[in-house]
């Protein structure tokens, strides 16, 4: 026998299930008078700097079905690349930006929505820029454990090729699942997101 | 000085043992055949992306936010066992979790749930709503009162039924311990029964997401208790690192 480490387990994940609304976005499903609106949900404050930007898309399973039963949750730095919130030590974030949010998938199409602003580059563990994306989580029924993947913006060819994450996939077929396209069309920047949990071109996730 | 006003260290956090997590995959848990990745997880580790975490202050949670009994009543208290349920958000190392948020959902007594897709015949309860949140003090305590939650049927087999159980969302202080599960009742044999439930490799790891009954945090003539401790991921020293990670 040696000594114990004292140390303990995290507590396994279990899905969030179909009615994960009822907890994370109770206004989407019509509780209403539980809390004053659903947390994350809140526009980005006109005073926060920044290009803003729309991000949209669906969830595909296997089968090519959009899921209509997910939610997602979006963390990012701010247009300086710092991060609001804990853990940032480098300086400070834009104090109007919170840098997170979540949106339910719409429950007849699927598709999710996010208004918010392009964020500028952070560093690699290494010092060496990371090209400007935003950390998608994903949780749903069926899902065991919430996924954790990145969205890259198709609109930063230059900083994409230089990115060391994007740069440590070894299939490089694989890349483009992680990289949104923009379009100009609604007058505000979007940026298609679709997210494949399987499948041919399944999303790229990380164990992070 | 830290500006995060956190007694956190601030190196990597440890690896997350998947083999003690249920596998993406759980074919017995039907939906999660077209809903897992077939690929391998990329290792990303940690960057600062990931070792940062959005801050929700105690202002933000309202006085019955934490009291399912009273959060959405209108008409008079919900039918069904008064329960507390208490515990600590720690992490690996056996640190308590300051400033957690922790939301939690449920159905009523009798398995029912109040969303618009679900058609299970059990009675809407008028006055319970099914969800609440708080945030954790100082050592890391949370607590809550609610009604303690029916089993119900799902379908998934032809005659698959959910323990009794209540959904839990965690946000500790970086976006790679984000965690979502569920709690489960000392001594309901539909825990071992359940295909949610059995896709965790282990009984040992189960066991750690069911409460102890607790008597002695009872309230004698009126609820009774559960304890429910949520871990975390730990993270490492820096320490004994050569270098500031996310720099
Ligand atoms: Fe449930």
């Amino acid at each position: 026998m040696v000594q114990r480490l004292d140390r303990l387990k995290e507590s396994p994940s279990q899905t969030a299930g179909p009615y994960v609304h009822i907890g994370t976005t109770p206004h989407f499903i019509g509780i209403d008078n539980v809390y004053p609106v659903d947390l994350g949900s809140l526009p980005v404050p006109p005073e926060v700097k920044g290009e803003r930007i729309v991000i949209t898309g669906r969830i595909f399973d296997g089968s090519g079905n959009a899921l209509r039963d997910a939610l997602i949750e979006i963390w990012q730095a701010d247009a300086n690349g710092l991060y609001p919130g804990r853990g940032e030590h480098r300086g400070t974030a834009d104090p109007a930006f919170s840098g997170w949010a979540r949106q339910p998938v719409d429950g007849t199409t699927g598709i999710y929505r996010f208004e918010t602003i392009k964020p500028g580059s952070a560093p690699y563990s290494d010092g060496r820029p990371m090209a400007p994306h935003i950390t998608f989580w994903i949780v749903s029924r069926g899902i065991n454990v919430g996924l954790h993947t990145r969205l890259y913006f198709g609109d930063e060819e230059a900083a994409n090729a230089a990115d060391p994450v994007l740069g440590r996939i070894e299939l490089k077929s694989r890349v483009p699942t992680l990289i949104a396209s923009r379009s100009d069309e609604s007058g505000v920047p979007t940026y298609t997101f679709d997210i494949r949990l399987q499948g041919e071109n399944e999303t790229i996730f990380f164990d992070i | 000085m830290r500006n995060d006003n956190t007694t956190y260290q601030d190196g990597a956090f440890f690896q997350r043992d998947r083999a003690w997590h249920p596998p993406a995959l759980t074919p017995d848990y039907k939906t999660s055949v077209l809903r897992s990745p077939k690929n391998a997880l990329i290792s990303l580790g940690n960057t600062i992306s990931e070792m940062t975490g959005p801050v929700f202050g105690h202002a933000m949670i309202g006085p019955l936010d934490n009291d399912l009994i009273r959060n959405y009543a209108t008409t008079g208290d919900p039918i069904g066992p008064r329960t507390i349920v208490y515990g600590r958000v720690l992490d690996e190392n056996a640190r308590p979790v300051q400033g957690a948020l922790v939301e939690f959902w449920q159905a009523n007594a009798g398995g029912r749930y109040r969303h618009k897709k679900e058609t299970y015949l059990a009675a809407i309860d008028p006055n319970f709503g099914g969800c609440g949140r708080t945030i954790t003090d100082d050592e890391g305590r949370y607590w809550f009162r609610t009604i303690k939650p029916g089993a119900y049927p799902w379908p998934n087999g032809v005659n698959d039924w959910r323990p009794a159980h209540i959904h839990f969302s965690v946000f500790g202080h970086a976006f790679a311990q984000r965690l979502i599960t569920q709690m489960y009742f000392e001594g309901d044999p539909m825990i071992w029964q359940c295909p949610i439930v059995m896709g965790i490799p282990s009984r040992e790891a189960v066991e750690t997401l069911i409460a102890a009954l607790d008597r002695e945090a009872s309230l004698p003539m009126d609820t009774l208790a559960y304890k429910f401790d949520i871990v975390l991921r730990g993270r490492r020293s820096t320490m004994f690192e050569n270098r500031r990670e996310g720099n």
